[in-house]
């Protein structure tokens, strides 16, 4: 199953590290992982280059994650996107909508 | 019959008004894509309804009527002045088989069901291959301005526009929305996708397994519409989806506009989820809009809107921002509408203004006492209470006030069914349909005003070569005037037709022997010679009118309702028929009188003079008025009310459908406002009283049923006229 590790950064923000798939399966698992992250710290960056599978249920997750952020007035950031999770915010045009830098590897 | 059913067959029955209504407007030239779409909307409701209620005969024949209109919605078709009668025919048959539903018989007859396959088959030959042919007959085939219109359209691309909003549990039934968007590239390549989430909850709400996306998808491609369908024929049933075929005109556009679920939306959102406009457009003109308020703020002008905006800087079209801003109006309207009509059942309404005629005599008794108990305190709180219940009696006489209009509508399909008939081209004009009047009235003045506006339409108005030859437009026109005049509502027949030939009416008059070859008679009286029975001057009896019933038994109709008709005429220009009525049954202006302790109200506008009986000879039932032989009634003795005779009596004239009568009362007491509550049915065979009102003292006072007094005056004295035995007393007028 998909783990999380968190350690915070020295500019105070909380760093998440998610490692295995971003499914249906354990969506209700990430969740009360992202909702956890994003009252414990007022930044918070995602590593989601761990991330080997995402469906539309895991990009919902992100959504939420990012509007939630933005009501509260926090900050988030995805800092790292692996390949699968690249196609899925591509495909589904929200790049804008996350706002963050997609580092698009040298062989593209 | 089952509640269920006959609430649907009320209301599907409102829905046909609105197809007719909507079929008219169409055949007089409205080529609005909302009308077809109301149209539509309506047949679509009564067949979901019919099918709701299992009444399969007429959910399978407005299926037939719906595809019909679904390809004139689509443009597949143009339509045709035959392809409407076939509609209106259709509706017709759905009245019927609403008919035979209201009698609670839920099987077909038979004899409608050959009926049905008839109707059904004339719109199945539009929508099976008819079509090409049709549109020669005559219409104008609107591409062409299309076109025009649309070409410096930036909204317009050539690509197909995916609608879609995936239903909440897609995900948990294993499907992947990703799956099926990915499964277009198949198919051509996806120029622009845009993600919605505004369905998503709050964090905290939102089920991590329920799925609250939905889609804009621009799709180039080559595919058909049923191939595009198909990728996502899996989640069909759980999902919206609409599919904008390319080059789609702005028609399209405002179609799905139209189709939106109705929620509030702001305008912006409305455009870009229509497809008409790009979130980038969007935000820009917002941008735009805000820096615009602050200029505006800045120099005290009205803050420019969001529409006008992106009309200005090219974003999108007029029609398009028109077409939003109406759904937005819309929406709002519906809740307004929805929140303030309430459907209520008639006889609670009437239950309602008895129990305030209750209230009203209740009132007026406490008032009396506490008048008479002489507290200055308890006299003012009851002149307030009856002030109080003088508003409540008010506003439930209002409740039963309805609008003329729907009744004036009907007539719509009248003149359009009839002038075809008669091959004339006639024009209905209607104002103040608006006008309220007591809803007994509107129900009952709809046969009179049927027969006017036929004889209007057959005798009135001429054929068109008589027209052009008298220098007349060809097309005539009848105008249908409601309006209110001191108290009563006026309501008027005009049409510009050939008018009222005096000499011929007068000849025709003699022929019948409704009047003397050698009597003198006005213009005007002669002209209101047509409302005698038997009367009819048109030579050929068509099977519209003419056969001499009708105007009498408009004339009787309407005096029934305490009304009366008038007709001003001029030869060459056309005649008008004024119709006058009291407001409300339920209220009359009476003229009060006594006799004994008893108290009578005759109507005041049957009441003719008031005269002193001044001899106290009655021999017979007859007096002397002027030269004139007056039948009387002495209502001591009709009503055997005991007591002595007074010294004077009073002899009141009255007169109904052209007969008069005296009757002879105790004392005058003058005019008064009469509330009328109708007799029980214990007093229905009781003759010459017509209704009983309260005084204010909460005495019961008894309403004189003048029509039947003056019948029953004459037969008494046709009984008690004895030979050679009578002489008529003296009278003095006062």
């Amino acid at each position: 199953m998909t783990e999380f590790a968190t350690q915070t950064t020295t500019d105070g923000a909380l760093h998440l590290i998610l490692d295995g798939p971003m499914t249906i399966y354990n969506a209700g698992d990430i969740k009360a992982q992202l909702m956890g992250a994003l009252n414990t710290s007022s930044i918070l960056e995602i590593d989601l280059s761990h991330v080997g599978e995402m469906d539309t249920a895991g990009f919902q997750l992100l959504v939420m994650a990012k509007r939630e952020s933005q009501r509260l007035g926090h900050t988030l950031r995805i800092v790292a996107h692996s390949q699968p999770v690249r196609d899925v915010i591509d495909f589904y045009n929200m790049d804008a909508f996350f706002g963050d830098p997609m580092i698009i590897p040298a062989e593209h | 019959m089952e509640e269920i059913v006959s609430v649907f067959a009320q209301e599907a029955r409102e829905q046909l008004t609105a197809m007719e209504d909507g079929l008219l407007r169409m055949e007089q030239g409205d080529h609005d894509a909302e009308t077809i779409n109301a149209i539509f909307r309506a047949a679509h409701t009564i067949k979901g309804a019919s099918g709701v209620v299992e009444i399969h005969h007429i959910e399978k024949f407005t299926h037939i009527l719906e595809n019909l209109l679904d390809k004139l919605r689509n443009g597949e078709l143009q339509i045709s002045s035959e392809m409407i009668t076939a509609l209106l025919m259709g509706c017709d048959h759905i009245g019927a088989l609403l008919d035979r539903v209201d009698q609670g018989m839920m099987d077909e007859d038979p004899e409608q069901k050959q009926k049905g396959e008839a109707s059904a088959d004339a719109l199945r030959a539009f929508t099976s291959g008819g079509g090409t042919t049709e549109s020669k007959s005559g219409m104008v085939e609107p591409s062409v301005a299309t076109v025009e219109r649309t070409g410096g359209d930036q909204a317009i691309s050539d690509c197909w526009h995916i609608s879609i909003r995936f239903g909440r549990d897609v995900l948990r039934m294993g499907m992947e929305p990703l799956a099926f968007l990915r499964y277009l590239l198949n198919l051509g390549e996806i120029a622009h996708l845009a993600t919605l989430c505004d369905a998503m909850p709050q964090a905290e709400d939102m089920d991590p397994e329920s799925c609250y996306l939905g889609f804009e998808i621009t799709l180039r491609s080559h595919a058909s519409k049923e191939q595009i369908e198909n990728v996502f024929s899996f989640c069909r049933d759980e999902c919206d989806l609409y599919i904008l075929p390319p080059n789609s005109k702005m028609d399209d556009y405002l179609g799905l506009i139209e189709r939106l679920p109705e929620e509030s939306l702001r305008l912006g959102e409305i455009l870009v989820r229509s497809g008409a406009l790009t979130q980038e457009e969007l935000d820009q003109g917002l941008r735009r809009q805000k820096a615009a308020a602050k200029i505006a703020e800045a120099t005290e002008q009205p803050s420019p809107q969001l529409g006008d905006i992106l009309v200005e800087r090219k974003m999108v079209q007029p029609e398009i921002v028109e077409a939003a801003a109406a759904k937005q109006k819309q929406v709002a309207e519906k809740k307004t509408a929805e929140a303030r009509l309430i459907r209520v059942q008639a006889d609670k309404l009437d239950q309602l203004i008895d129990l305030v005629g209750e209230l009203v005599i209740a009132g007026a008794s406490a008032n009396l006492l506490a008048q008479k108990s002489g507290q200055g305190t308890l006299v003012e709180a009851t002149s307030v209470l009856s002030r109080l219940v003088e508003n409540i009696r008010d506003s439930a006489l209002q409740l039963r006030m309805v609008q003329i209009g729907e009744t004036f509508n009907r007539f719509n399909r009248v003149v359009r069914d009839v002038s075809k008939e008669l091959n004339k081209d006639i024009d209905l004009v209607i104002s103040g349909a608006e006008t309220e009047l007591d809803k007994s009235v509107v129900e009952k003045i709809g046969d009179p005003l049927m027969h006017l506006v036929r004889n209007a339409l057959d005798h009135g108005i001429e054929p068109a070569e008589v027209r052009a030859a008298n220098g007349k437009p060809v097309k005539g026109r009848v105008e249908l005037n409601a309006f209110h005049d001191s108290g009563s509502i006026v309501i008027e027949v005009v049409d510009d037709g050939g008018g009222l030939k005096a000499d011929r009416i007068q000849a025709k008059a003699i022929e019948k022997g409704l009047i003397q070859p050698g009597q003198t008679l006005s213009e005007q009286e002669i002209v209101n010679l047509i409302f005698e029975a038997g009367f009819s001057t048109m030579e050929k009896v068509s099977n519209l009118s003419g056969r001499g019933v009708g105007m009498d038994v408009v004339r009787r109709n309407i005096q029934a309702l305490r009304g009366q008709v008038d007709v001003r005429t001029e030869v060459g220009v056309g005649s008008r028929f004024i119709i006058r009525l009291p407001l409300t049954l339920a209220i009359i202006d009476g003229f009060l009188t006594s006799v004994g302790d008893a108290s009578y109200v005759i109507p005041l506008d049957s009441v003719v003079e008031c005269l002193e009986l001044r001899d106290d000879d009655t021999r017979g039932h007859m007096l002397n008025l002027r030269g004139e032989v007056l039948p009387f009634i002495r209502l001591r003795e009709f009503f055997d009310v005991e007591g002595e005779r007074p010294q004077r009596e009073n002899v009141v004239v009255i007169s109904a459908s052209g007969h008069k009568a005296g009757i002879v009362v105790d004392q005058l007491l003058g005019e008064f406002q009469t509330v009328i509550k109708p007799l029980g049915s214990l007093f229905k065979h009781l003759r010459g009283i017509g209704g009983s009102t309260i005084l204010g003292t909460g005495e019961v006072a008894l309403i004189l049923d003048v029509a039947a007094l003056t019948q029953l005056a004459g037969q008494t004295e046709e009984r008690r006229q004895l030979p050679g035995g009578y002489h008529a007393p003296a009278l003095e007028s006062h």
